[in-house]
């Protein structure tokens, strides 16, 4: 299994990572090999066996759930919760323009 | 060339838990702009999900109320894109094993009901708010506020089996109904508790191949969502009228102006590289939590209306007015233990939601002031002809406006229908003396003058003559004048 150099920049580019043109090659080559570790596992029989989602699933049990009630433990304050910001003004955050409901 | 459109919807149902899809943050509305944060619904490094079981029950819920499988076990997957409302840079939602698969949603279209098929509802976290770009110094910018980010949303997704935009208009009515019936949402489109976006394509009307789509967003009402369609499929036969091909995009619509905005073709389309979320096990719901669930469900909307219609005889049109809301229906089949059922519909009908309407009131602002027996009482006061139907009428309005007890306020005023002609006749005949014009006109022939003799009556006896004897007291003086003549 290979990765090429336009693969590289298509993932670059939907992670939002900035790779120079000199580290392309490198980062295909290293894609790939971690492609072809995990292709191991094709040289198994997996026939009529579920797909997991997580491995050691069954020991840890599905997902623990919690009541729908207030944790006001954990909750910031604006003035916390806005500190790290880069820009912030009246209780908000400060983001680049954004044209609304477009997310997916 | 005659086209024909498909159109498949998506809705985003904001559900009314106290609080947040994986945190224990306020699902609130309203409050001050990011006080209702904490690590996890900011996206801070380190910060784990945990599942809230309300918000499950309610996708499970609302999934069997439409016939949808249920999965027993379910993954959390995350959808990954930038956007500056989301702390994350990823959305954790459901990708491959959602929670309700399948399942249709009927819906009464005219006077047949039609069954919407569904692909899925799945459970996921909303987005923060971010407000229109404004300046700021020498470039633009917009403030976002997190504390919707992280409140619970059900995803239900459509087959693409709507033709026409006011089918859309109808499904999402209903869609409405039923999330308020099951009391997980408010359902407001206007406020966002229900989103909807549209895939629309068109293609030579009988053919089968879709058409390329586009995707409609910013259809936040219903008649948004009916006459932004209208219009995109107007868009679509124009492009291709005039030799163009549609390009698969995303538009926003203006529904002030009814006006399309091209906003982004799509590029790397659905390329939101999902895996599964890793931080949250797979969700198990087991059989004893279906069961829980069904218990909850309760009777729903549909069923009850066709059981109306069947227990107590009513036309399909009243018993779907009553089954519109749970409350209404409730309060229905509290005042029909004591009433004719197609009179108590009728009195709800005319009467209570009229009233509902001129106020801006809900039915359990009407039964606080109108309990279910009260209403009865007026209603049967008029079947045995204990009242007249408007002294009936002007009690309801005073005991809906101040709350009382109907029974001693028609013993405090006396009220009690009037039909004995030696009380009506001495009224009938000052209304004849007072109003010689029109006694003219119908003795002359102009016989629809009689009506306005019978509301001179009405009104001086105080609403309490019985009005069919009116009038055959007064047909018959008239008569008798007019041999006398």
């Amino acid at each position: 299994m290979s990765i090429d150099r336009e693969d590289v920049k298509r993932i670059a580019e939907l992670a939002r990572l900035e790779i120079p043109e000199d580290r392309i090659e490198r980062t295909a080559r290293e894609l790939s090999a971690v492609l072809d570790y995990a292709a191991a596992l094709r040289r198994l029989d997996l026939e009529g066996c579920e797909p997991t989602v997580f491995a050691g699933l069954g020991a840890a049990g599905p997902a623990p759930l919690r009541a729908d009630a207030l944790d006001d433990v954990r909750r910031l304050t604006p003035e916390t919760a806005l500190a790290a910001a880069p820009e912030h003004e009246d209780d908000a955050f400060l983001v680049p323009p954004v044209v609304e409901n477009l997310n997916p | 060339m005659a086209y024909e459109a498909v159109i498949g919807l998506e809705c985003h149902i904001q559900l009314a838990t106290v609080s947040k899809m994986f945190c224990g943050c306020p699902a609130e509305f309203g409050a001050r702009p990011n006080s209702n944060v904490c690590p996890v619904c900011l996206g801070l490094p380190g910060a784990l999900p945990v599942t809230n079981r309300e918000a499950i029950d309610a996708a499970i819920r609302l999934g069997l109320a439409l016939g949808s499988t249920i999965r027993d076990v379910s993954v959390f997957a995350r959808k990954h894109y930038f956007y500056p409302d989301m702390p994350k840079n990823y959305q954790i939602t459901q990708y491959d094993r959602p929670l309700c698969e399948g399942g249709a949603l009927p819906v009464r279209i005219g006077d047949a009901t039609r069954s919407f098929a569904l692909i899925r509802v799945h459970a996921e976290e909303d987005t923060g708010k971010s407000f229109h770009p404004e300046r700021h110094g020498d470039r633009q910018v917009s403030r976002v506020d997190f504390n919707r980010a992280g409140v619970p949303l059900l995803e239900l997704v459509t087959q693409p089996v709507f033709r026409e935009p006011a089918e859309c208009a109808a499904f999402l009515t209903a869609l409405r109904r039923l999330v308020r019936w099951l009391g997980i949402s408010e359902g407001d489109m206007e406020k966002g508790h229900l989103r909807c976006d549209a895939n629309v394509s068109i293609r030579p009307a009988g053919t089968q191949a879709l058409g390329t789509k586009s995707e409609l967003k910013n259809l936040n009402s219903i008649k948004g969502v009916e006459k932004g369609i209208t219009a995109e499929i107007a868009r679509q036969e124009r492009v291709l009228a005039s030799g163009g091909t549609i390009e698969q995009a995303t538009l926003l619509y203006d529904a002030d102006h009814d006006k399309l905005a091209v906003m982004r073709s799509k590029e790397h389309a659905h390329d939101y590289r999902y895996f599964p979320e890793p931080d949250l096990p797979q969700l198990a719901v087991d059989a004893a939590w279906l069961a829980a669930a069904r218990e909850r469900l309760a009777e729903l909307p549909w069923t009850r209306a066709e059981r109306f219609a069947a227990e107590y005889g009513l036309p399909a049109y009243d018993a779907g007015v009553l089954c519109d809301q749970r409350e209404l229906a409730d309060y229905f089949e509290e005042v029909v233990k004591e009433a004719d059922p197609k009179k108590v519909s009728n009195w709800i009908m005319t009467e209570m939601l009229r009233h509902l309407k001129a106020t801006q009131r809900g039915v359990s602002d009407w039964a606080r002031n109108v309990p279910p027996h009260h209403f009865a009482f007026i209603i049967r006061s008029v079947e045995t002809a204990q009242a007249t139907a408007t002294s009936a009428k002007s009690v309801l309005d005073e005991v809906f406006a101040n709350g009382g007890d109907p029974a001693s306020i028609y013993a405090e005023r006396g009220i009690r229908a009037r039909s004995s002609s030696d009380e009506l006749l001495p009224l009938v005949r000052a209304a004849i003396e007072e109003n010689p014009g029109p006694v003219a006109q119908y003795l002359g022939g102009k016989t629809a003058t009689l009506g306005f003799l019978v509301g001179q009556v009405m009104k001086k006896s105080g609403g309490q003559a019985v009005p069919q004897t009116v009038k055959d007291l007064l047909e018959a003086e008239l008569a008798r004048r007019a041999a006398a003549r």
